[in-house]
């Protein structure tokens, strides 16, 4: 952790009419960095990302990206200040084509009045066109997104959120649905983005953490268990009784 | 598949037709199909905020209404004296023009109305809902409650609205006589002009960036939104392109049809102009024409032969529309998917399958 916080939750608490999705937790994120969060099934995994992105709001504590609270903004407006997150369920736009998702996700200028123009979408298609290369899609360029098997449709998501030039990348279990070599492949793409992105990854797979080669955080009933390498991790007693114990 | 050149002369021709339809058809033929071609202009806002922008309203008869009784306003005042009042207020007690009436006597006024007063109400509506994220069947519901209210209001106010009747028996605009043919005709061709104007605005709007944004909503709201987008606007903005087109459909409609009364405003009109664009083909601004047209040409001859069965025939045609080509009329002959009779059978087959279980 030698670079500056880019990401604080402090003390974050999210309380579901009794039930503490997460529960007085603090995390820190330095730009540039890869982080993976594992932990069992209602660990909190997702709603910690729903929470960051704005998409649930914290009981208590406090979300700070670059030391500016933003845990009551609006989601378009977290956006804005350079977070985006792929959910779980691949959430393409289906109607439109592939370099017409990433040219929309690499827009800069959103503001809605400004898409009776043509105004700033020569620099969004040469983005996308960029990042239709990186996520390996250049053959699929043209298709209606709605049309693409779910491994590509994964890509395009990631390429969608990677378009927006985010500082922080959110990926929700992006190789769901993905066998091995799909998934490594995932993996590839992943690792291409740490440096100029901070990449937050959530996933179950273990192969596919090990891939990574991130800082590994494990959550256990919405709380932090454990943070450290995956080897560390792998050695914690704790962590193998509740979780990696009971997966394999 | 149809290609482009093909498309391009079709179109041609039948615009060709419509300019030429005056020295071709009967006079009562082409006031149908001008009183057909001013609905079209509402098929098409729906083809815009329905097919586009997947937002169903059903009640778009609010600002066809809107539009209708703004200019048959202007018209009931057309050539009175400064203390006259329209003849159905005389006979409902009504002593002084009331207030709201009083600046429709201008020709002008009466045009930014009927432009104006539709969007601002459509505008202030759409985003009270989509702001609160209200959308889907709850959209829907509301638009209709909406019809429903307006067509109830317009009925209760008899002395100012002519209550059950509407407005009607007017003859002049702007000094001309409305009966006369050269009149007749150059109101098609306006309403004609309008629809053409109309298709060309919206094919623009739909090929722009605000185009692929409003489909982008209707597909993931919440993915435009982690985008950074707020998809509000867009959705706001085509409910109220919609409202106006409607409010200009109803108040040509309601010159060629010599009337407007609640009759054309309720929640059954306003469901049947769903249907048209759904028999058209939604996503598609022609299949809203060819919906309106012969969805309406259909329930003229039909329901003048039989007009029992008139019911029965739109709600088939709607089933079908719905089951068996989903597109539309125009989506049958677009791209891959030609419409195969063959579907009909599956249906069939699946009818007496789910019998067979049951």
């Amino acid at each position: 952790m030698s670079e500056a916080a880019m990401l604080r939750l402090e003390q974050v608490t999210v309380d579901f009419d009794g039930f503490k999705a997460i529960n007085d937790l603090s995390l820190t994120i330095p730009s540039g960095s890869m982080t993976v969060v594992i932990g069992p099934n209602g660990a909190g995994k997702s709603t910690m990302c729903d929470t960051i992105i704005g998409r649930v709001r914290p009981t208590a504590g406090r979300v700070l990206f670059h030391g500016e609270e933003i845990q009551r903004l609006a989601e378009h407006r977290i956006v804005g200040r350079g977070i985006c997150r792929k959910f779980q369920t691949p959430g393409v736009l289906i109607g439109l084509s592939v370099i017409d998702n990433l040219a929309i996700a690499a827009m800069r200028d959103r503001r809605w009045w400004r898409s009776f123009t043509r105004a700033g979408e020569e620099e969004a298609r040469a983005k996308a066109e960029a990042v239709l290369e990186q996520v390996g899609l250049a053959d699929r360029r043209d298709a209606l997104a709605g049309n693409l098997s779910h491994g590509e449709k994964q890509w395009l998501e990631i390429g969608m959120v990677v378009a927006t030039d985010a500082e922080l990348l959110l990926l929700d279990e992006p190789t769901a649905g993905m066998g091995a070599a799909e998934s490594s492949q995932t993996a590839q793409i992943i690792r291409t983005l740490v440096g100029r992105h901070a990449v937050l990854v959530i996933d179950h797979d273990i192969d596919f953490v090990s891939q990574l080669e991130g800082h590994v955080v494990v959550l256990h009933q919405g709380a932090l268990l454990r943070e450290g390498t995956l080897d560390e991790i792998r050695r914690d007693e704790e962590v193998a009784a509740i979780y990696l114990g009971r997966a394999k | 598949m149809l290609n482009l050149p093909f498309k391009t002369i079709g179109g041609g021709a039948a615009l060709l037709l419509a300019i030429l339809a005056p020295w071709l058809l009967s006079a009562y033929d082409l006031n149908l199909l001008g009183r057909f071609l001013a609905l079209s202009l509402s098929a098409m806002g729906l083809v815009l905020l329905w097919g586009e922008g997947g937002i169903l309203s059903l009640g778009q008869g609010v600002f066809f209404g809107l539009g209708g009784y703004l200019l048959a306003m202007h018209l009931k005042l057309d050539g009175l004296g400064a203390g006259e009042l329209p003849d159905f207020m005389t006979w409902s007690g009504v002593t002084a023009l009331p207030w709201w009436w009083a600046p429709f006597r201008n020709p002008l006024v009466t045009i930014l109305g009927v432009l104006l007063v539709p969007a601002a109400i459509g505008a202030g509506f759409s985003w009270l809902m989509f702001r609160r994220r209200i959308g889907g069947v709850y959209f829907a519901l509301i638009t209709q409650a909406l019809a429903l209210v307006f067509a109830t209001l317009l009925i209760s106010q008899q002395g100012t609205t002519g209550g059950f009747n509407g407005l009607t028996d007017y003859h002049n605009l702007m000094g001309l006589n409305l009966n006369d043919e050269g009149v007749t005709r150059g109101i098609y061709w306006l309403t004609l002009a309008l629809v053409a104007t109309a298709y060309f605005a919206l094919r623009w709007l739909l090929s722009s960036r605000f185009g692929k944004l409003l489909r982008a909503s209707r597909d993931g709201s919440n993915r435009l939104r982690f985008l950074g987008y707020d998809p509000t606007p867009y959705k706001v903005v085509a409910f109220s392109v919609a409202a106006v087109l409607t409010g200009v459909s109803g108040a040509m409609f309601t010159l060629h049809a010599g009337v407007v009364s609640p009759a054309l405003v309720g929640v059954v009109p306003s469901i049947e102009m769903v249907i048209w664009v759904a028999i058209g083909g939604r996503t598609y601004l022609v299949g809203g024409i060819v919906g309106a047209l012969l969805v309406n040409f259909a329930k003229d001859k039909i329901s003048t032969a039989l007009p029992e069965l008139w019911l029965y025939a739109l709600g088939l045609l709607f089933i079908l529309a719905v089951t068996a080509f989903p597109r539309g009329i125009v989506g049958e002959f677009e791209g891959e998917r030609r419409f195969k009779p063959a579907r009909l059978g599956d249906m069939f087959a699946r009818w007496r399958a789910g019998r067979a279980t049951s």
